[in-house]
């Protein structure tokens, strides 16, 4: 399905410009895409480092254990498939926690961590686990009660009232993630997992 | 108000302020810990740039071709048969932009705050958007390709459907609260 959007989205995307006659705009938007491709990794690198540091950290002091622990109850019936004492549980938690706050840059490093120790237990190599899609589902729908990014646009457009979208974003966020959480395991079972 | 901001403000400080001192408070040579796991980032930082080029490449080529537009106005007789809210024609580019760029559905959502007003039906309407979901293609693609997984099996249909049920909650939400 991915192959197929990507395809779609590029193949429509050069028919368009080729009948509107712009089709400069092709190579143009290309090259600059691929150049934007390598400034995200570079940026995200620093990012990225700074919170797999400060996550070693608190991993070699036993916090993320904690957290872990703390968390279990609801994060471990989300996951069947993982070992209740699996390690890939502390930066899922970690991750979660960071995306509720809004803190998008800092959610990336501890999902990208996330995913190499779910990799690691994951018997086909090519193909994804359960427990994966599991959290990418729980992460691209995750609730968030401080979307601070878009209240700093907010406050700069003069709103008379920057946060008060924070109550519907919950919501909305919490029907997303709920149907998400259902949806994964309806697939889940359909597929027989 | 205040308050959330506040925390917004003192959330990061408070974890680089923490987990160190922690760290060193149970005998854990913190420096040197730092460094070992900030290697990491850089290994997987490279690691992404292919999916990252392949994605940014398909979606750029798409929204600047005027294909995106394109799709948004076959939207719209749809909008109207519906006997929707017309207003909610505005928001239109925002969700169609919202599962796949996170900066582009930004800009989007930055450009209609200021068109029609941040107090606005559309103006929160976005607001509510933005702040909700996240870029599913992006997410999926970067998070898979960092560790070799090719075949994404039902993930996508998930991830969409959930964004799905996000777009229609929002205007569900904003219509009651706000409308």
């Amino acid at each position: 399905m991915v192959n197929l959007i990507w395809l779609v989205m590029l193949i429509c995307g050069i028919i368009v410009a080729a009948l509107n006659g712009n089709i400069d705009q092709v190579t143009a938007s290309a090259l600059q895409a691929s150049e934007l491709g390598v400034e995200v990794a570079i940026e995200l690198m620093g990012v990225m480092s700074l919170w797999l540091g400060i996550m070693h950290i608190a991993e070699k002091a036993g916090l993320i254990r904690h957290l872990a622990r703390i968390s279990a109850p609801v994060v471990r019936k989300l996951f069947p498939s993982l070992r209740a004492d699996s390690p890939a549980f502390g930066p899922i938690v970690m991750n979660l926690c960071a995306n509720i706050l809004g803190l998008g840059n800092a959610a990336t490093p501890f999902g990208l961590k996330a995913m190499q120790e779910l990799q690691k237990e994951n018997p086909d190599q090519e193909t994804a686990s359960p427990a994966m899609i599991t959290f990418l589902a729980l992460n691209t729908s995750c609730i968030t009660i401080i979307p601070a990014t878009i209240i700093a646009v907010r406050m700069k457009a003069g709103s008379a009232n920057p946060v008060e979208i924070i109550g519907t974003t919950v919501f909305a966020t919490g029907c997303a993630m709920a149907s998400a959480i259902i949806a994964d395991v309806l697939f889940r079972k359909r597929n027989g997992l | 108000m205040t308050i959330i901001s506040e925390l917004a403000r003192w959330a990061i400080p408070f974890i680089l302020f923490f987990v160190p001192l922690y760290g060193y408070l149970h005998k854990v040579p913190v420096y040197e810990t730092f460094v070992e796991g900030a290697e990491n980032g850089f290994k997987t930082a490279i690691k992404i740039i292919p999916f990252l080029i392949g994605m940014l490449v398909s979606i750029k080529v798409f929204v600047d071709s005027g294909a995106l537009d394109m799709l948004i106005n076959l939207l719209r007789p749809l909008f109207l048969a519906m006997d929707w809210n017309p207003d909610l024609l505005g928001i239109i580019p925002l969700a169609v932009m919202r599962p796949l760029s996170g900066s582009g559905a930004l800009g989007v959502a930055t450009e209609l705050i200021h068109q029609y007003g941040p107090d606005s039906f559309i103006g929160r309407l976005a607001s509510t958007l933005q702040g909700s979901t996240d870029t599913t293609f992006f997410v999926l693609a970067v998070y898979f390709g960092s560790v070799g997984i090719k075949k994404h099996r039902y993930a996508l249909k998930v991830g969409l459907l959930a964004d799905a049920v996000g777009l229609i909650a929002s205007i569900w939400i904003v219509s009651r609260v706000f409308g």
